[in-house]
């Protein structure tokens, strides 16, 4: 196979549960060996894409190509089974009558004793559960399922893993061990996978392409470096990161006057003259400076052990967020200096009178 | 994030833990048991006495009876005996199995309505089934009537009085054991269980056998012992089919042979039976703990389509229709048409027998059960378990056991007082305890303690340490404690246990019958007399009566079991 193959296609689907349009227009493309994630809030239809192209629900219209054939389209659905494809599900599914290795030989068909042997110890080992594979389910913890379920899915070599929110049922420093352990238990296997998850964090560690979901739809479908610098809109920005928006109008051939002083720098999107826009402003873009001219009030105080998170209150009545070392302590109401550093330039003109977007903290 | 350091700190704790909490309770017994401890042990010893008599039995054998049994009746019982039990869990599983899935998991025209309407039988006494079941289709019942109207005097009917007939009977009658538990566990697994198994490369049907199936065992299992047991101890529905088993035998035994001796024997034998079925039925129960790993509480339903759900709904009701509603209709039909005839003051005499023993008996049941759970709360060792295991075992006892074994020391108690009273007062009297309802009511509470326990302490469960200590921190304490925080929180569960026990008991119809004192005759004894004669009409009354009054704890059933 070489590396560009597509594997995974979804031509403009359309998804319904009765009458309500569930996911709407979604196209997307995944290459072999490629991660993709969708993230987005609970509701948005996320689970619904993952389970279509599992081929647990029907499609109301367009298509989903799976390593060049089709295998859902309005009216035709190629069974689960016949579709080469695993999943680990939300609350891993496993089979609590089967021990670990039972679990997962469950999948392997069509070969002799010893292969299938060989094959189920050599996905342990992956997954680091040779040790466990006699015992039950719930004799193991729950990062030793999730692991089960991960190398059940994987021991048939699936064309494509589906994952469904893979770690939110564990606490949150395994989730964080186990997604980067995931994904390079995934590289290593070059296998192509798709999961979805509300947790930006997750998406971030796991995933070489994110699609923003929203309403059933597919807002941007990035890398993770550009979902946070280059937002498409000041919903990804909004959803994406913390920051906040403010107003500011455009400049001098890509200068922007704000609340912050007139800013200089890369613009993502070429703007023209005097146009109204807000602007992002990401915690990491203020700098702390006594020295500076630029003062704020501060207005709430978030300790995070290195560093603190300040909310400010700029003089033009605009807010923005400010990362600190934590040795800089101030207490709410004291007024700083703060120096502007803004490399990237994300501007969204303003169309209509629109309120400020202040960026709630993640 | 100092990750090394809190894994070692939280994987060392816990087995020290684990192991020191027997230990001690071990120690606290060598020193002294506590009062609660001793009160388990007297309502354990409840169980055990009876069990000790009957092994006992051996010690003089009634050869005589036995050398006529052997050759008259050991065989064909020990063979109908495993008929009727193999037949009637097969039955049960079939329908059990079969519905379950249908309701639990999949969805058509009138699931609702059927995932809760299709434990009604569970209302109906297996006697009150058998002889509504022999008045329909026996030869003189309307439907063989007709089809010989229809076919002629010599065409072929199956007879209904057969081992097929019983087996048909007690399966309708006892699905729902099967029923209840195999459809929670389909409930909470089916459909994600079915997907997880089709992105492994199954069929649907394959992965129903390969994954759903063998998932609930434990339940299937569980609800299929409960049943084997019932089996084992049913009397009415066997002596209504002439059908003989152990527990008819003993009952011949005891009244027809008048040797208490060789009804005992009889009994250890079934006894024996039964135990070997407790013990399953203990590790499943293990299990079915273990069993329950990360699985979401719900799951979505399997949509039949076409012709499928129409035929699941037809299934369901030709299913209901002969388990219940058309039984509950001829009986209906009877009583009116014999209300007139019937309903006197002999009716209510023994309707009232009934009341006074189920009340009497629930009350004793919840109080003792009460007992038990604090001391299961006082004390959470292996010793008190253990003996509140044994206290509960009773259900397990066939009721013709029972009645043997409480018989037998209560009445040579009951000598011995005779005898005392008369060498020291000089006094002559015929029976003390004999001519009381202390015998009957000795063997219903040892019978269904286990119902009213298990209701009463799984409300117990509610009442944690830390609500107390949130109670005395607000500055209740002692009585108040227990009448302002404990009884509110345990009311609901006292009540189940009460009406559970209530509605066993009217029912219960071995035990009645073979302890009551003279002219304490109930309404369950009054059908067994007219139904070996054959008067099902005249038996209607009686049977309704315990039907509607045993729909009380299917209400209760139906409020706790989801409706979805």
């Amino acid at each position: 196979m070489t590396d560009n193959q597509i594997i995974l296609e979804l031509k403009q689907i359309t998804q319904a549960y009765g009458s309500q349009l569930v996911v709407k227009d979604l196209s997307l493309t995944l290459t072999q060996g490629e991660i993709g994630c969708l993230l987005g809030a609970s509701g948005c239809g996320k689970t619904t894409v993952l389970r279509t192209i599992a081929g647990f629900e029907p499609l109301l219209d367009g298509e989903i190509i799976l390593n060049g054939e089709r295998v859902s389209r309005n009216g035709y659905q190629l069974p689960p089974a016949k579709r080469q494809i695993g999943m680990v599900f939300q609350d891993y599914a496993l089979f609590p009558h089967l021990s670990t290795f039972d679990n997962v030989a469950f999948g392997l068909k069509g070969m002799d004793k010893a292969t299938l042997i060989r094959r189920v110890n050599e996905v342990l080992e992956l997954v680091g559960l040779y040790s466990e594979h006699a015992r039950y389910p719930h004799e193991i913890s729950g990062g030793q399922q999730q692991r089960v379920a991960l190398a059940r899915a994987l021991a048939p070599k699936p064309q494509l893993l589906l994952m469904d929110e893979p770690f939110s049922n564990l606490d949150v420093t395994l989730r964080e061990r186990l997604s980067m352990e995931v994904r390079d238990i995934l590289k290593e296997y070059g296998t192509t996978a798709l999961f979805v998850t509300h947790n930006q964090h997750e998406a971030f560690a796991v995933a070489d392409r994110i699609g923003v979901m929203h309403n059933g739809e597919i807002l941007q479908w990035d890398s993770a470096h550009n979902l946070y610098h280059q937002p498409a809109s000041p919903q990804i920005a909004n959803f994406v990161g913390e920051g906040a928006l403010i107003k500011g109008v455009v400049r001098d051939k890509g200068k922007v006057e704000t609340g912050l002083g007139l800013l200089d720098g890369i613009m993502t999107a070429s703007t023209p003259d005097h146009t109204t826009v807000q602007l992002l402003v990401r915690p990491e873009d203020i700098l702390h400076n006594d020295d500076s001219q630029v003062k704020a009030k501060v207005l709430r105080r978030n300790f995070r052990g290195a560093n603190i998170m300040y909310t400010l209150l700029l003089e033009n009545g605009d807010k923005v967020q400010a990362l600190v070392p934590s040795h800089c302590d101030h207490q709410p109401g004291e007024r700083i200096g703060i120096q502007p550093d803004v490399r990237h330039l994300v501007l969204f003109p303003i169309v209509l009178q629109k309120r400020e977007i202040t960026i709630r903290t993640a | 994030m100092l990750v090394t350091a809190e894994q070692t700190t939280t994987v060392h704790q816990s087995p020290a833990k684990s192991s020191e909490a027997p230990l001690r309770g071990f120690i606290h017994l060598k020193v002294r048991p506590s009062g609660w401890q001793w009160l388990t042990l007297v309502i354990a010893l409840l169980v055990l006495v009876p069990l000790l008599v009957l092994a006992l039995a051996w010690s003089e054998p009634a050869w005589d009876i036995w050398k006529h049994f052997r050759e008259t009746l050991l065989n064909r019982l020990i063979l109908n005996t495993l008929i009727l039990v193999t037949g009637v869990s097969t039955g049960t599983l079939l329908l059990g199995i079969t519905l379950a899935w249908l309701t639990g998991a999949c969805n058509f025209p009138g699931r609702k309505i059927f995932s809760w309407t299709l434990l009604l039988p569970l209302a109906m006494p297996t006697y009150v089934l058998a002889f509504v079941f022999l008045g329909i289709f026996d030869y003189s019942g309307p439907v063989q009537t007709q089809l010989r109207g229809w076919f002629g005097r010599d065409a072929w009917i199956p007879d209904v009085r057969s081992a097929g007939g019983v087996i048909l009977v007690m399966s309708l009658a006892l699905y729902p054991y099967v029923y209840l538990l195999t459809r929670n566990a389909f409930r909470t697994q089916g459909k994600r269980a079915l997907e997880a198994a089709q992105s492994l490369g199954c069929s649907p049907a394959g992965g129903f056998f390969r994954v759903v199936l063998p998932m609930a065992r434990p339940w299937i299992a569980g609800g299929t012992t409960l049943v084997m047991m019932e089996a084992l101890a049913d009397f009415g529905a066997v002596s209504i089919f002439n059908f003989d088993t152990f527990t008819t035998a003993i009952y011949k035994a005891w009244f027809g042979f008048f040797s208490l001796p060789a009804a005992a024997q009889l009994s250890s034998l079934l006894v024996a039976m039964v135990f070997i079925l407790v013990a399953l039925e203990q590790r499943l129960r293990r299990r079915m703990r273990f069993a329950q790993s990360r699985i979401t509480p719900q799951s979505e339903r399997i949509q039949l389509a076409g012709a499928r759900r129409w035929l699941a709904t037809g299934y369901c009701l030709v299913v209901l229709g002969l388990a219940f509603l058309l039984p509950a209709a001829q009986l209906l039909a009877w009583s009116l048409e014999i209300f007139h005839e019937e309903f006197d003051s002999r009716y209510l005499g023994l309707f009232s027998h009934s009341l006074i023993l189920g009340f009497l008996s629930a009350i004793l049941i919840a109080m003792t059960a009460l007992l038990l759970a604090y001391a299961g709360r006082r004390h959470q060792d292996r010793l008190t378990h253990g003996l509140i295991r044994t206290a509960t075992l009773g259900y397990a006892l066939p009721g013709t056991v029972l009645a043997v074994g409480i018989f037998i020391p209560l009445a040579w108690l009951d000598n011995h007082l005779i005898s005392l009273s008369r060498t020291l007062f000089n006094v002559e009297i015929n029976q003390l305890l004999q001519g009381t309802i202390l015998i009957m009511i000795t063997a219903y509470m040892i019978r269904f303690m286990a119902a009213g326990f298990k209701s009463i302490d799984s409300a117990m469960h509610r009442v944690t340490n830390n609500i107390d200590e949130a109670s005395r921190l607000m500055g209740l304490r002692g009585i108040k404690l227990l009448y302002k925080v404990h009884l509110p929180m345990l009311r609901g569960g006292i009540f189940t246990a009460l009406t559970l026990a209530f509605v066993d008991v009217m029912k219960e119809m071995p035990i009645t019958l073979m302890t009551r004192p003279f002219g304490w005759d109930t309404l369950a004894v009054k059908i067994f007399e007219l139904t070996s004669e054959g008067e099902w009409e005249r038996a209607a009354l009686p049977a309704l009566t315990l039907l509607l009054s045993g729909l009380l704890p299917i209400v209760l059933l139906m409020r706790e079991t989801d409706r979805d």
